[in-house]
């Protein structure tokens, strides 16, 4: 079987979620008789004008400036794939969606420089046409092979789970963050990564994005009346890596 | 000499985030020598303000995802200053601990994946694993090491779980009972030892390697952490170092007057300057400050590849991160003793006292990070601030190319030797520009 050639790509991003795939140790050297790295600017001083089969993207479309760059990728690819919260959602960059003064906040004067001109934090998917997603803010290592695994052999459908972290939270039989005066956006979280966050004794953030129908306002009773948050906070709540998924976005 | 060169690297490869170079040269005369940041903003900063304390470590991790344990451990370190926590000295050592394992993590990224190549003279780490099995082999054990050490006391490496303010959030490797917790880290202990033989060999690998790192020497001001406990790393206070050995001393909550941010013109970032125009912070600096303080191991390694502090070449930033590596191996078995000699603890993470303002610094593999941050009496964040080494190290390399550019070109090297040698430079200070808190934008020059 010929090796599936794959490019990455980042855009606003902090790049965690490649950096992700350094981790794997030498394994990755068995990945590596599947896949052919044709460009990872990161790691590669190599860039490609052959048609690439699987294209990575990491990042939020947060400049009008990039949708260039995607359309030019998304000619060069087969299939795109958006992997990481930001790529899928926008992530945790989306958190300053809902304000305006982000960039005086930041840049004082020089925000009115032109070049600084940033739009909302985007899903990759509202400039080009996404095929699959691995989301998480990391990705999980493990889902990324599955994937990939799953795209060697042609599949044409990649499962992510519709039910929340809640479900893969007490199948580990974790102590709930609720019982432990806490609180959690599991109920409304996508499954798929194990619940890690619990289990180390911090709540779910929903990285994952929120799972289809989720019933926002059951969620901020919640955190208000179990998890003894303020109002505000609870309100604002969602905003950290779901701020794209909210009702009000 | 009249001779014409007319470098544009956009987006460089191999380093963490976007950055161009752009030299012109007309008939020998330098018309152009930039080293620009176009990375896109992303406004963090911004994004705390109103959120709760203890989100916003969180979220500040987030700002760069090969140093997100830095970014966590600084972002920690300024919140409990604002709200007033002395952490025990438990979480001290762990912390300690998982900042030695980011610093090894990276370090090896770095030495292995980004500047290896250049000096075994391929175009990335890909093409050496039929040529150079072994040596990728190595890699990637070591950096799954890192990985697994690192995750043992965060629970993650790429944003920690369990590094929350006051404590941690659970006990090393996940344990349920301090018996377990221990045995982790005696198992940790054992893996570091386990791991001499590949340091050793990549020791062997980087003096052979040593020849082709280019001689070129550029004295500057050196900053970074000086810390009475161990070699600057976790915690301390400001150190500095001027040329002529002259050495000061500044407290963390006065960092403004180190970094002294401001924005040039044709340029990208912030720069910051202290005592000369540029002052560079990266594991040079840090070696030139504390060498000293350096584990005799990491000393025995210092000696073996000729390098003798005060080091004034930039390009030797990749030896003094492998110097670094080796002593964060033998550090980290030492706390672990320390840890286990007191006997390991389940403690609950110390709540605020105060609601205030407050700064906190550490080293990340690519130099030295400030946080500071201000919450209400509700503790929710009323001002953010994050200076990353990155942007304090833009105006050195910048100065860094106003003296080697006129020097290759009196060496009538070719443009694409040229290209090559800044290249390495930039790579050399491992630039993490994706840490875009503090960045402006360019324009080109057509
Ligand atoms: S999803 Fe998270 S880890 Fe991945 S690039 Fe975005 S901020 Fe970084
Ligand atoms: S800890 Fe969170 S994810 Fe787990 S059961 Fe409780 S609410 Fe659900
Ligand atoms: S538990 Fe929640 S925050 Fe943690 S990885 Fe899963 S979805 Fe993300």
């Amino acid at each position: 079987m010929a090796k599936v050639k794959c490019a990455w790509f980042d855009f606003t991003s902090c790049e965690g979620c490649q950096i992700e795939l350094t981790n794997f140790g030498e394994p990755f050297v068995e990945l590596l008789e599947h896949v052919e790295p044709v460009e990872f600017r990161e790691a590669m001083s190599e860039k490609t004008e052959e048609q690439i089969d699987v294209a990575f993207i990491e990042g939020s479309f947060s400049r009008e400036a990039d949708r260039r760059r995607l359309e030019q990728i998304r000619a060069r690819a087969s299939i795109v794939v958006a992997y990481g919260a930001c790529a899928v959602s926008g992530g945790v960059n989306a958190m300053k969606n809902h304000t305006s003064d982000y960039a005086e906040e930041v840049y004082g004067e020089d925000a009115k420089r032109p070049h600084l001109a940033s739009q909302k934090a985007l899903p990759i998917a509202e400039a080009i046409k996404v095929d699959f997603i691995i989301p998480g803010c990391p990705i999980d290592k493990a889902e990324f092979v599955r994937v990939v695994e799953q795209l060697v052999h042609g599949t044409t459908k990649v499962y992510v789970p519709s039910y929340p972290v809640c479900v893969e939270c007490k199948r580990r039989e974790t102590l709930c963050r609720y019982d432990d005066n806490d609180h959690c956006l599991g109920p409304i979280a996508r499954a798929g990564c194990d619940a890690p966050c619990p289990a180390d004794g911090i709540p779910c953030e929903a990285c994952r994005g929120m799972i289809d129908n989720p019933n926002e306002a059951a969620m901020e009773k919640v955190l208000v009346e179990n998890g003894k948050l303020p109002e505000r906070w609870a309100k604002d709540k969602t905003r950290m890596f779901t701020a794209n998924h909210r009702g009000d976005a | 000499m009249s001779k014409n060169v007319n470098i544009n690297v956009h987006h460089l490869t191999r380093v963490e985030g976007h950055g161009n170079i752009v030299v012109n040269v007309t008939d020998g005369s330098i018309e152009q020598c930039q080293w620009q940041v176009p990375e896109s903003p992303r406004f963090f900063e911004a994004m705390v303000r109103g959120r709760h304390y203890s989100e916003v470590a969180r979220i500040t991790s987030r700002i760069c995802g090969i140093c997100s344990v830095g970014h966590t451990l600084a972002s920690l370190k300024a919140t409990e200053c604002a709200l007033g926590i002395k952490v025990s000295k438990q979480t001290d050592r762990l912390r300690r601990i998982l900042k030695h394992a980011e610093n090894f993590d990276s370090h090896v990224l770095h030495v292995y994946f980004l500047v290896a190549p250049d000096l075994l003279g391929a175009p990335s780490v890909f093409p050496l694993v039929p040529t150079h099995g072994d040596v990728v082999k190595r890699a990637l054990r070591m950096k799954r090491l890192g990985h697994e050490w690192g995750s043992l006391i965060g629970g993650r490496t790429t944003h920690p779980t369990r590094a929350v303010v006051g404590g941690f959030s659970s006990l090393p490797g996940g344990a349920r009972t301090v018996r377990e917790g221990e045995a982790n880290l005696r198992e940790l202990k054992e893996k570091l030892l386990g791991c001499v033989p590949d340091a050793v060999e990549t020791f062997k690998l980087l003096g052979d390697l040593a020849a082709n790192i280019p001689a070129f020497d550029r004295p500057t001001e050196y900053i970074g952490l000086v810390d009475d406990v161990e070699y600057g790393l976790y915690d301390g206070q400001v150190g500095t170092l001027m040329p002529d050995g002259t050495r000061e001393i500044i407290d963390v909550q006065d960092y403004r007057s180190v970094t002294n941010e401001y924005v040039v013109d044709q340029s990208t970032a912030k720069y910051c300057k202290h005592n000369l125009d540029s002052y560079a912070a990266c594991a040079l600096a840090r070696v030139n400050l504390n060498y000293d303080m350096l584990h005799p191991e990491a000393k025995k390694i210092a000696e073996g590849l000729g390098f003798a502090a005060p080091c004034f070449n930039p390009y030797m930033n990749s030896v003094a991160q492998f110097i670094e590596a080796v002593h964060s191996v033998y550090m980290t078995v030492q706390f672990i003793d320390e840890v286990l000699a007191d006997g390991l603890k389940d403690e609950k993470p110390v709540e605020p006292t105060k609601f205030g303002k407050g700064a906190g610094a550490t080293e990340v593999p690519r130099g030295i990070l400030f946080h500071e941050y201000a919450y209400d009496d509700e503790g929710f964040c009323t001002m953010g601030n994050c200076i990353i080494p990155t942007g304090q190290n833009h105006a050195n390399i910048q100065g860094d190319f106003d003296k080697l550019v006129p020097e290759l070109l009196a060496a009538d090297k070719s443009e694409k030797e040229m290209e090559l040698a800044l290249e390495m430079l930039v790579r050399a200070y491992d630039p993490c520009i994706s840490c875009s808190t503090h960045y402006l934008d360019v324009t080109f020059k057509k």
